[in-house]
């Protein structure tokens, strides 16, 4: 009898710990882009990333539709590059759009702002690979408070 | 040879640094009742624990059945432990589970038998040293005589060629001692199994043992049967039977003289 | 002269300990599982792991309560409690749930485990399952190496899904974090192989650790009172000060080097 009762508890053990799994893995996990979602690629071209890191999310209008891949320096003209991943149900951007570099709250992570740009009647859609033309970096701190003294020293 | 079970021969045997047997030979008739005694701390346990293969000996040999214990391999010396057991001085049953499931242990561990036979075997076992009414009790609820006598049960499980009993009588009142001297004597004789005591109970074992060592000063000081060691004339044996305080085996422990120490002369 | 034979001394004593405990964990865990062993082992589950769950649910409930608390009053002056969700979730998978159940096993279970194990011997029991042909380190020792392998992981689990939970009900049922950004700015930056799966591969490593530790200390124990109640704090300072060491080594391996 006790037997029995050991192992009626050791199963409930192994149900909690499922349970436990399925909350971790359901609510508190990020499920949007894991790697079985097809994705394109696109290139844009920086002059400052900020605090911008990999995994960072790419959003329009606050919708996460992708990640940033990776980030690299472009060895000729020292700008950074960052490679994203967008979601294959968003795959008809005009080459018009725009990428820019933004914070969440005063304090949160960078994230890439992407801006659909207007579609005319023959507009070309971002397709894989292509780069990004129209860009807006980081805003950094350190050169806002710079250029905020020298307009006032120039007054 | 072939009438003996065990033969220990010319064994040194020494635990950090200290020596215990100094080439010491020991030989267990087949189907008798053997004491080993001697004084406390002498190493009778160890003894023991020699021929159970769970020490091995500086210098000699342990042989049973013809076949060398020190010189086994792991799984041949459990399967020769199979053919001996030992009853432990504190009984060391296992205290989660029942009597019943003590004595079953051996059985259920190294046998194929059904749930029905085991059942039958134990509680013939346990039916033999009279506590069939117990064996539904857990170990911590039984008396010193009971838990040894629980333990021999489960000692006897597997019909064992070879018995140790590592001090059966110490700590017990007289009565269980009673019990336990008539269930070695009457296993002994029913079962035709090789028995051997380890004690310092004298009186008790005398009556009971074909043939008798007796253990001292890491040697063996007097052996025979009971009749030729109570007549023996060794001083030893004679301080050990009467129970002298001293004798040729010291009162005291080996140690400066009294006077040489308190006047720190110890240097 | 004398402090270098010492040094010596110590030094040969400490690696011939670990030496046993080697071959104490190798004769236990090389053998052929048996349906009998799995039993064993179940049993020693419900010992170690179910008898330690309401201590392990208990504690992260409380820690996950308190962490939402202190982080939301830090949190709150940035207008950052949006945050509280992550910063709850990944200190728990992450730090709180392995190490801390590691420590709460420890004095639990670990302790426990050495106590018996080193009673058993002191009661001449392991001595007479080897007399009775029957190998302890099978029968005693791997169970128990199993079921706390097992066991441990599955509490740490428990354990960080509990504070979460707990962190929700203090951040969002009481102070008013909003439930919505609270679970969702958790999941756009808690990762499963990053953060769940390797919290999951220290509290394996922790357990390892532990179990050993406890159950070698039993095994090696002087089987007198007080050599149990030695082994028994020696099995918690040291799987304790064990576990906090290797929480800084497999950190700096996982999330140290980008």
């Amino acid at each position: 009898m006790t037997t029995r009762k050991t192992e009626l508890m050791v199963g409930l053990f192994v149900i909690l710990t499922i349970a436990a799994g399925l909350l971790l893995a359901l609510k508190v996990v990020n499920q949007g882009f894991s790697n079985n979602e097809s994705t394109y690629t696109l290139y844009a071209k920086f002059d400052n990333i900020g605090g911008l890191q990999t995994r960072s999310a790419v959003k329009v209008g606050g919708v996460t539709i992708g990640r940033v891949e990776s980030i690299d320096l472009d060895p000729e003209d020292f700008n950074p590059v960052v490679m994203i991943s967008l979601s294959d149900k968003y795959n008809n951007f005009p080459d018009t759009s725009s990428a820019s570099i933004l914070t969440s709250g005063l304090l949160g992570e960078q994230y890439i702002g992407f801006q659909p740009g207007f579609a005319f009647d023959d507009f070309v859609v971002l397709a894989d690979g292509d780069y990004i033309q129209d860009t807006k970096s980081a805003l950094v701190l350190e050169d806002l408070i710079g250029q905020f003294l020298f307009s006032r020293n120039s007054e | 040879m072939n009438d003996h079970l065990v033969e220990i021969q010319n064994i040194t045997f020494s635990r950090s640094e200290r020596l215990i047997y100094d080439d010491i030979s020991i030989s267990i008739p087949k189907g008798k009742i053997t004491a080993i005694m001697g004084p406390s701390g002498i190493g009778k346990t160890t003894m023991l624990r020699l021929i159970g293969g769970q020490l091995k000996p500086d210098k000699g040999d342990i042989t049973f059945a013809g076949k060398s214990i020190p010189a086994m391999s792991r799984s041949t010396l459990y399967q020769t432990r199979k053919s001996m057991s030992m009853l432990f001085q504190s009984g060391a049953l296992f205290t989660d589970m029942s009597v019943f499931d003590n004595v079953a242990f051996a059985l259920r561990e190294h046998t194929q038998l059904s749930e029905s036979v085991i059942k039958t075997l134990v509680l013939l076992k346990l039916e033999a040293v009279g506590l069939r009414g117990a064996a539904q009790l857990l170990p911590s609820e039984l008396s010193g005589g009971m838990a040894r006598r629980a333990a021999l049960a489960r000692a006897i499980a597997l019909d064992p060629e070879l018995i140790m009993y590592d001090e059966p009588f110490a700590g017990q009142d007289p009565i269980s001692m009673g019990v336990l001297v008539k269930l070695i004597r009457s296993l002994s004789e029913a079962l035709s199994v090789t028995s051997i005591v380890v004690t310092h109970d004298v009186n008790e074992v005398l009556d009971i043992a074909d043939y008798v060592y007796i253990l001292a000063n890491q040697k063996v000081i007097g052996h025979g049967t009971a009749q030729q060691i109570k007549q023996s004339d060794s001083p030893l044996v004679q301080q050990f039977l009467q129970g002298q305080a001293d004798g040729p085996v010291p009162f005291h422990y080996p140690a400066p003289t009294l006077q040489a120490q308190l006047l720190g002369e110890d240097k | 002269m004398n402090w270098i034979i010492d040094i010596g001394t110590n030094t040969l004593t400490k690696v011939v300990g670990i030496g046993r405990a080697f071959l104490m964990l190798t004769g236990a865990l090389i053998a052929f599982p048996q349906w009998k062993n799995v039993r064993l082992t179940i049993k020693q589950i419900y010992i170690v792991g179910v008898q330690s769950l309401l201590i392990i649910m208990v504690s992260g409930l409380f820690i996950g309560m308190v962490m939402a608390l202190q982080g939301y009053t830090i949190l709150v002056d940035y207008g950052a409690e949006g945050s509280l969700g992550p910063m709850v979730s990944l200190s728990l998978l992450r730090e709180l749930g392995p190490v801390v159940t590691g420590l709460l096993f420890a004095g639990r279970a670990g302790s426990a485990l050495t106590a018996e194990i080193g009673l058993m011997k002191a009661t001449e029991q392991l001595s007479s399952l080897e007399m009775m042909a029957v190998d302890p380190l099978r029968r005693i020792v791997a169970p128990r190496m199993w079921a706390g392998v097992i066991a441990m992981p599955m509490l740490a689990l428990i354990f960080s899904a509990i504070g979460i939970l707990g962190g929700h009900l203090v951040g969002v049922e009481w102070l008013g974090v909003d439930s919505g950004s609270y679970w969702s700015i958790m999941q756009a930056t808690v990762e499963w192989d990053k953060d769940v799966v390797n919290g999951v591969i220290k509290s394996i490593v922790f357990a390892i650790v532990v179990t050993w530790i406890a159950i070698f200390k039993g095994y090696d124990a002087i089987p007198t009172s007080e050599g149990i109640s030695l082994a028994t704090t020696q099995t918690v300072v040291l799987s304790s000060l064990t576990v906090l060491g290797l929480d800084f080594v497999l950190t700096a391996l996982m999330f140290g080097i980008n």
